[in-house]
Formats: C-alpha cells, structure tokens, sequence
C-alpha cells in the first residue's frame, strides 16, 4: 500500500510538472490503473474494474481525442498566481491533515462510516434480494434510486457533447494525417480481429455475472464501448460509423435511460412505490426481476454514449 | 505514533487531492486543468474507499466461510462517482475543443484577454 | 516426507523463485526504460517487462494458486496479455516513426529532435 500511494503521489506532482501534454494525458492513465490496484488492495474489486474502464480506458481515449484537437504542447508563462496556489494547496493540505487526526483509524470495524446502515445491508441482502454481491444489490435495490441519477447524467453528458461537438461534417483535407492503407496495418488488424468480438463478448458476461462477482451494467457498459472504440481506433472511424450508426447509438441510449426510468412507473403504476421491486414478485424473485432490467437499462445507456463521445470526437476534424 | 500507521493513508490523499488542486488553479492549460480535477476527483475516491476498509475483512461479496466483510456502501457511492467524473470530464473537453476553435487557443492566459467586452467606442456626450 | 508434500514444496519454491525472477525482470525493463538513449531502444526495454516480466510472474501466480481454477483464469490472463501487450509496443513504434522520429543509427548519434520534444 505504501508503495502504490507513493507512486500515486510521484505520477500526481509529475503531472504537475509536465509541459507535454500527450506525456500528461498518459501519466493520468498511469494514476487511474495504479488507484485501480489500490482499490484491490482495499477489498472493492467492483470499484477497481470500474476505474479501469472508465478511469484508465475511456478517460484516456477521450483525453488524446480532444489533445488531437486542442494542442499537444503546453505553454507555459512565469504566472505570479503560481506561488499564491501552492500557498493555498500547502494550507488546505495541512488544514485537511489536521482535520484527519479525528478520523477513525484505518480499517477499524467500529468506525461509523462501518455502522447503521452497511452491516444491515450485509445481513439482510441475502434474504431480500438473494445474489452474492452485495455491492449490486444496493447499487441496484437499495439505492436504485441514485443510480438512476447517475445514468441520466450519462446521457446528458452525452446530449452536451452531441450538442457541442456537431455531427459529421465535411471535412476539406485533413492536414497532418497520412491516409491509412490497409496493407501497412497487418498487425493491428489482425490482433483488433481477435480481440473485438473476445471483448464483445465480455461485455454481456460481465453484465449478467455482476450479481455474483464484481461487475454490472456500468462496467459492462464500459467494456462494449470499449470493444467499439478498439475498432474504430484500428479501422478508422467512417468504419465504425458504418458498423454502429450515430442514429442508432443516440436511440439505444434513449432506451436505456427509459427502460430505467420506465421500470419505476411500471412499479408505480402496479401499485408500489417508485423503483419498488416488490411489485414484480415476492422477494427475493421480484427484487432479481427488476435488478436485470434496470441493469440492462444501464448497459444500454453506458455501453452507446461511450461509442458516441468517441466517435464525435474522432470524427471533428482540425478546422 | 500508531497514529502514524492509521492515518497515513489519509495524508496520502491530501497530499494528493493538493497536488490536483494545485493544478486547476495554477496551470493555464484547459486540458491541463481537467486532468488535475480528475487526478483531486480520483484522491477523494481513495479516500472514501480507505474509509471502507474493515481490517481483517473481505470484499463485500457473499460467500460461505468468511464472517467479516469490508463495507459495501463506498463501493457503491464511488462506482456512480467515477462514471459521473468521466461524464464530467467529457463535456469538460468538449468545451475546450469548441473554445480552441473558436478563439485559437487554450491557453488560459491568452483566452481572458480575449473574452474581455470592449470598451466603448465614443467618449462624447450626448448632447 | 510424503509425495504429496514433496510436491507441495516443489510447487511453492517453483513459485516463488518464478515471481522473484519476473520482479527481476521488472526491474531491468525498468532500468533500461530510464537509461537507453533512444525512443525505439526504451521500447525494447518495455517490451522485456511485458514477456519475460508478464510470463514469469503470471506462470508463478498461477503454481502458488489454491484453487485449479484460478491458475486456469492466470494462464488465460497471461495468453491474452501476451497477445495484447506487444501489440501495443507495435502500436507506439508504428506511430512515431509515421510521425517522423526516426531511430539513432551510426554510433550515439540521436536523430534531430522530432517535433514536440
């Protein structure tokens, strides 16, 4: 643990450092995968291969797509402020330090964050909703409510991007860009050949075997995103446009974020309360019944914006 | 000075979430910024998820045989954290690609001289 | 001692000397990442860390493994790690050379600085 935090904090004044941004943009790449192994190490693996998604993957592929676009290099100038924010951050880190003295240790059980509310849901989640994973019972069940929140961020961050990045356009000469023949990408194409449809296919494994070993909708999402970004890296992106239209990302998006929402009037109209499973079934059948379709809500949204924001930014040209 | 080996962790994530912080304000580059609000966004993650952490336990999937389990409930709040950060991060460079094609530039300290509204032209008074 | 223990020995020490073996490794592609002069050289460096580093270490994990079938998802890691990792090196040589670096040839000569650098 002592090594990974002071790595994190070696990459982190690195980063501070750097003038390139290419460099920067994989530093912070480096930060999300090293964070990745240090959530392992605190015992929240659903954590960790979320932030390898979406922190180390998407992240990263968007970072460069917009680098492409706004400039690699920093400029730097002799900014006075510069002193005034360090002054800042070494008061706020001290004043942070001083306020942690009244936390609870590391990794004491009596702690109140470990009280109230968390044995409840490690004690009861076996019997209501009946899947191992506790994390995706209350992510699914017991807060299903906030996670509706957090997939209709994801579309709006998407109707942002798709409102601010416009769609296909003509693009007169690209400069800087060698045209990419097919006979000098032999390796690419065939290691993008094997691994596409394996990563496919991972994603609906990692979709439906969320609720007995770390996974779910969000991760599963990121991992078919994943899977078409590779392919639009290889082939380019009029290829993937052609494979998975933007018209049928942006409705497949829509759905999910309906199937999620439209779940809980189901349950309203049933005669429940907003995203109460109960009106499915008794539990823990009913609870399981509205998991997968929420979930599959999720994947729905997750998996097309991150298609979307990578082909929109991989499709603007340089002006 | 066992205080030292409980709270560690939690100094490592100030020093961290700093030198992000450090970043947003003192860099000028836009895309620069960004990335110092992910790197302060990813420390108050570790933070949480260190506060999680139940000595001795697993993580919180069920399984027969383990009795002490690390606390779901950070697990649950960081995983929407982390995808609202990447959606954050998104529009975030959206805007600055717009910005550097419009004004020419990211660069914070050329760009506020140029969002400026002019002064006005005439200083006459009206008659 | 039994069979079965001598087996377990030999599995643990088999192990442990292959984990410490790719930490070796490790360390070298380290060294030779901050130390050769040149761009295509480092990348030989990090491509030591992915094959000997990945294989040794991956091979280790899996014999110190309690369970058949956890050893069996390492080895799948290692295959497709071993797939995807000199892929990846490919990848980044192929894109500085189209972006004009060029690699330093005739004695420590270093080719003119690329743009950017």
């Amino acid at each position: 643990m002592i090594g990974l935090l002071a790595a994190l904090a070696a990459i982190a004044v690195a980063v501070a450092f750097m003038r390139d941004l290419l460099v920067v943009a994989m530093l912070s790449s480096i930060f999300s995968f090293a964070c990745c192994a240090l959530f392992v190490l605190f015992d929240a693996p659903d954590v960790a291969f979320t932030e390898a998604c979406i922190g180390a993957g998407v992240s990263t592929v968007l970072t460069l797509a917009a680098l492409r676009l706004t400039g690699r290099q920093e400029r730097r100038s002799g900014r006075p402020a510069t002193a005034i924010a360090a002054m800042v951050a070494t008061v706020c880190g001290l004043a942070l330090v001083y306020g942690s003295l009244d936390l609870p240790r590391f990794g004491d059980p009596r702690a109140p964050a470990n009280g109230h509310v968390a044995p409840h849901y490690l004690t009861r989640s076996e019997g209501e909703i009946g899947i191992p994973n506790v994390v995706t019972s209350v992510l699914g069940s017991y807060r299903g409510y906030d996670t509706l929140g957090e997939t209709v961020v994801v579309f709006t961050a998407a109707l942002g991007v798709l409102l601010l990045i416009g769609g296909a356009q003509a693009r007169p000469g690209k400069r800087g860009e060698a045209p990419a023949r097919a006979d000098r990408d032999v390796v690419l194409r065939a290691i993008a050949t094997l691994f596409v449809p394996m990563t496919l296919f991972l994603a609906p494994y990692v979709q439906f075997h969320g609720a007995y070993s770390p996974g779910g909708g969000f991760q599963a999402g990121a991992i078919l995103g994943g899977a078409l970004i590779l392919y639009g890296l290889v082939f380019g992106v009029e290829r993937l446009n052609r494979l998975v239209p933007e018209a049928v990302l942006r409705v497949i998006a829509t759905l999910g974020v309906l199937t999620y929402g439209g779940t809980g009037l189901v349950t309203l109209a049933l005669g429940k309360g907003f995203l109460d499973y109960d009106a499915f079934g008794t539990r823990p059948v009913g609870q399981q019944i509205g998991l997968t379709v929420i979930e599959l809500g999720v994947f729905m949204t997750v998996g097309a914006v991150m298609t979307l924001l990578f082909q929109r930014f991989a499709g603007r040209g340089e002006a | 000075m066992k205080d030292l080996v409980g709270l560690f962790p939690y100094w490592a994530v100030a020093l961290l979430m700093m030198t992000g912080l450090y970043i947003v304000i003192a860099q000028g580059n836009l895309v620069k910024k960004l990335i110092g609000l992910g790197i302060f966004q990813v420390s108050v993650f570790v933070l949480y998820i260190a506060m999680g952490v139940v000595s001795g336990g697993t993580p919180p999937i069920l399984e027969t045989g383990f009795v002490t389990y690390s606390n779901p409930l950070p697990s649950v709040l960081i995983l929407t954290a982390i995808v609202v950060g990447v959606a954050t991060l998104a529009v975030g460079l959206a805007l600055a690609v717009r910005i550097r094609e419009s004004f020419g530039t990211v660069e914070e300290d050329e760009l506020l001289p140029l969002t400026e509204p002019e002064a006005p032209a005439d200083a006459e008074p009206h008659a | 001692m039994s069979a079965g223990e001598i087996l377990d020995l030999a599995r643990r020490l088999l192990g442990e000397g292959l984990l410490g073996l790719g930490a070796l490794a490790v360390l070298v592609g380290a060294i030779g990442l901050l130390r050769l002069p040149d761009f295509y050289t480092r990348a030989h460096a990090g491509g030591v860390t992915d094959t000997a580093g990945a294989i040794s270490m991956l091979t280790g994990l899996a014999l110190l493994a309690p369970d058949p079938l956890v050893s069996l998802k390492l080895l799948i890691v290692l295959a497709v790690s071993l797939f995807a990792s000199p892929t990846s090196c490919h990848a980044l040589a192929r894109a500085a050379f189209r972006s004009g670096h060029r690699p330093a040839l005739h004695g420590n000569r270093l080719p003119p600085a690329a743009p950017g650098e």
